[in-house]
């Protein structure tokens, strides 16, 4: 059941992407979301498409792994297509039968939002997920956030947090899988039944896990004052940070596409 | 009685990829019917693997389980019903606890089965009965019990299903030698009473020794060795080749028979060698 959630599935490669900085690579990830967001035009959402392949080919992930990846998301993105397609008004009514009216508008509307979904999680899956390890993208956030100091918030707080959450998902996935199984062995049944008996199902793996969530928070929290955790007072790192100028080219391509957009965005290029 | 039988079983897991791993290799048994069967094997061995086949909740890549003589996955529709005959309880069961109050938790497999209202209490006491949980415990919240208590009402969860077989992964580990000999010589009476075949799975030589009538020895997804307690300890030198340990008393003695003390080296409960010590001090 929960074998085909891919979760912290670093890709192992060697590319401009994966050596890219993991600070870069978040405010790279800014940018581009920007990019996505604000495209207007055809020539526009064009340039986002073609980067984002662009982005995968240079990050050397296989097509295929992406592929694989959008499939198990295609339920969201067709739904919310179709609603868009057929809430959408215009001025030029292609279709109509009934209730149902489908406008040239709705159609564009629809083909620029599937673009927006892949652009959207083809760059965050690129760019984070499969080319930077956890532990790197953790320090890349306390990095980024340091400034947040300044306002007494504790970032290290923070950073810890999230490495701490992405560590137990696999334990998660493991330990919600084995109770699965241990309450199919009393013959809970998972899979039949109205939606509200579907739902209550659940409750004999809920109530276990997050028992068990708890339990497994405490022991570590115990584990970690027995090993003096301090909040990070003090602590160095083995491997510094450095940006290289070679990071300084990855953030200034996706500017660049920023730039592009922008100025494909004026109303000449609306042709369609 | 039940008759629980394994044909030609492989598991193999990731098949198709190139990081496929053979969990069981061709394993064939006979469960012999209503004995206490242990099975023991080094961490990797396929205990678990194969315990979770007996129940159905996986499927074996090649071969046939046979209930009562035929194939549980000859209507995969009706494995529902297999899991109900073969009671299964995980490593560390007490973690799979949910219910409000112990009694509601123990009643959760018979109501799964459909049974009448009245059946279902009647069972939930009777499996508390077994498994030794006191009336008094009964309407409590099972997260407020100790280790040992939760152990308990997590078996009799299983036990109250009155499956005919019951399998038992690890039922004693973690707990003190009370707990152990509580939960183990529970599982036994309730085994003798009502002539169930019982599969107890388990990492010490001592329990296993102490409490079965078989033991089957699984080494890295084959079956080593198939037969009851003497024939498998009488080969004691095999067990160690396939890196299990033995009891502490049955190295005891084959240190004894090295120096000509006693003859006899298939002793492994400290019941026998207790008498056969006396002997040989008498002497």
């Amino acid at each position: 059941m929960l074998k085909d959630i891919t979760l912290g599935q670093y890709y192992s490669a060697d590319s401009p992407i994966h050596k890219a900085d993991p600070r870069i690579k978040l405010l790279s990830l800014i940018v581009f979301l920007v990019t996505v967001l604000i495209s207007k035009s055809p020539v526009s959402y064009l340039i986002s498409f073609l980067s984002v392949v662009l982005l995968v080919a240079v990050s050397r992930i296989p097509f295929k792994l992406i592929l694989k990846n959008l499939k198990s998301l295609i339920f969201i993105i067709l739904i919310t297509t179709a609603i868009t397609l057929f809430i959408s008004k215009g001025d030029t009514l292609l279709f109509k039968w009934k209730f149902i009216e489908i406008y040239k508008e709705g159609i564009l509307n629809s083909v620029y939002l599937i673009i927006r979904f892949v652009c959207m999680l083809c760059g965050s899956f690129v760019l984070i997920s499969y080319t930077t390890l956890p532990l790197d993208l953790t320090e890349g956030i306390e990095k980024l956030l340091k400034p947040l100091t300044l306002f007494n918030i504790h970032v290290h707080d923070f950073a810890m947090m999230m490495s701490i959450a992405l560590r137990f998902i696999p334990t998660f996935i493991e330990e919600t899988n084995k109770i699965i199984s241990a309450q199919k062995a009393r013959g809970a049944d998972f899979d039949s039944g109205g939606l509200i008996k579907r739902v209550k199902a659940f409750v004999p793996i809920l109530i276990p896990l997050f028992v068990s969530a708890f339990r497994r928070a405490g022991d570590l929290a115990d584990a970690m004052e027995c090993r003096c955790y301090n909040r990070g007072v003090g602590h160095t790192r083995m491997k510094q940070l450095h940006l290289k100028w070679t990071d300084f080219v990855v953030l200034f391509c996706f500017v660049l596409v920023l730039v592009l957009v922008l100025i494909f965005n004026r109303p000449e290029f609306f042709f369609i | 009685m039940p008759s629980l039988q394994l044909k030609n079983v492989s598991v193999v897991y990731n098949e198709e990829s190139s990081f496929s791993k053979t969990a069981l290799d061709n394993v064939d048994i006979d469960f012999p019917e209503g004995k206490i069967i242990g099975i023991i094997g080094r961490t990797g061995s396929g205990k678990s693997t194969l315990a979770s086949l007996l129940n159905g909740l996986m499927k074996p890549s090649s071969g046939q389980i046979l209930l009562d003589g035929k194939d549980i996955w000859e209507e995969p529709k009706n494995i529902k019903s297999v899991r109900f005959k073969v009671g299964l309880s995980f490593q560390y069961p007490e973690y799979q606890l949910f219910g409000e109050t112990v009694r509601e938790d123990i009643a959760f497999g018979p109501k799964n089965m459909g049974l009448s209202i009245d059946e279902v209490n009647s069972r939930v006491e009777n499996a508390a009965k077994f498994c030794g949980i006191e009336p008094s415990v009964m309407n409590k919240s099972p997260f407020e019990l100790s280790g040992g208590q939760k152990r308990r009402v997590a078996i009799a969860g299983i036990v109250a299903m009155e499956p005919s077989v019951l399998v038992l992964d690890e039922p004693a580990s973690g707990l003190d030698p009370v707990g152990r000999e509580e939960i183990l010589g529970g599982i036994v009476k309730n085994s003798a009473e009502k002539g169930n075949t019982t599969i107890i799975i388990s990492h010490s030589m001592e329990d296993i020794a102490k409490y079965s009538d078989y033991i089957l020895v699984l080494n890295e997804g084959k079956v080593f060795s198939f037969g009851t307690v003497e024939e498998t300890f009488s080969k004691a030198e095999r067990l160690f080749s396939a890196g299990l340990d033995l009891p502490q008393i049955t190295k005891l003695f084959i240190e004894l028979e090295k120096r000509g003390i006693c003859k006899e080296n298939s002793v492994y409960t400290i019941e026998y060698a207790y008498r056969k010590l006396l002997k040989i001090l008498e002497k």
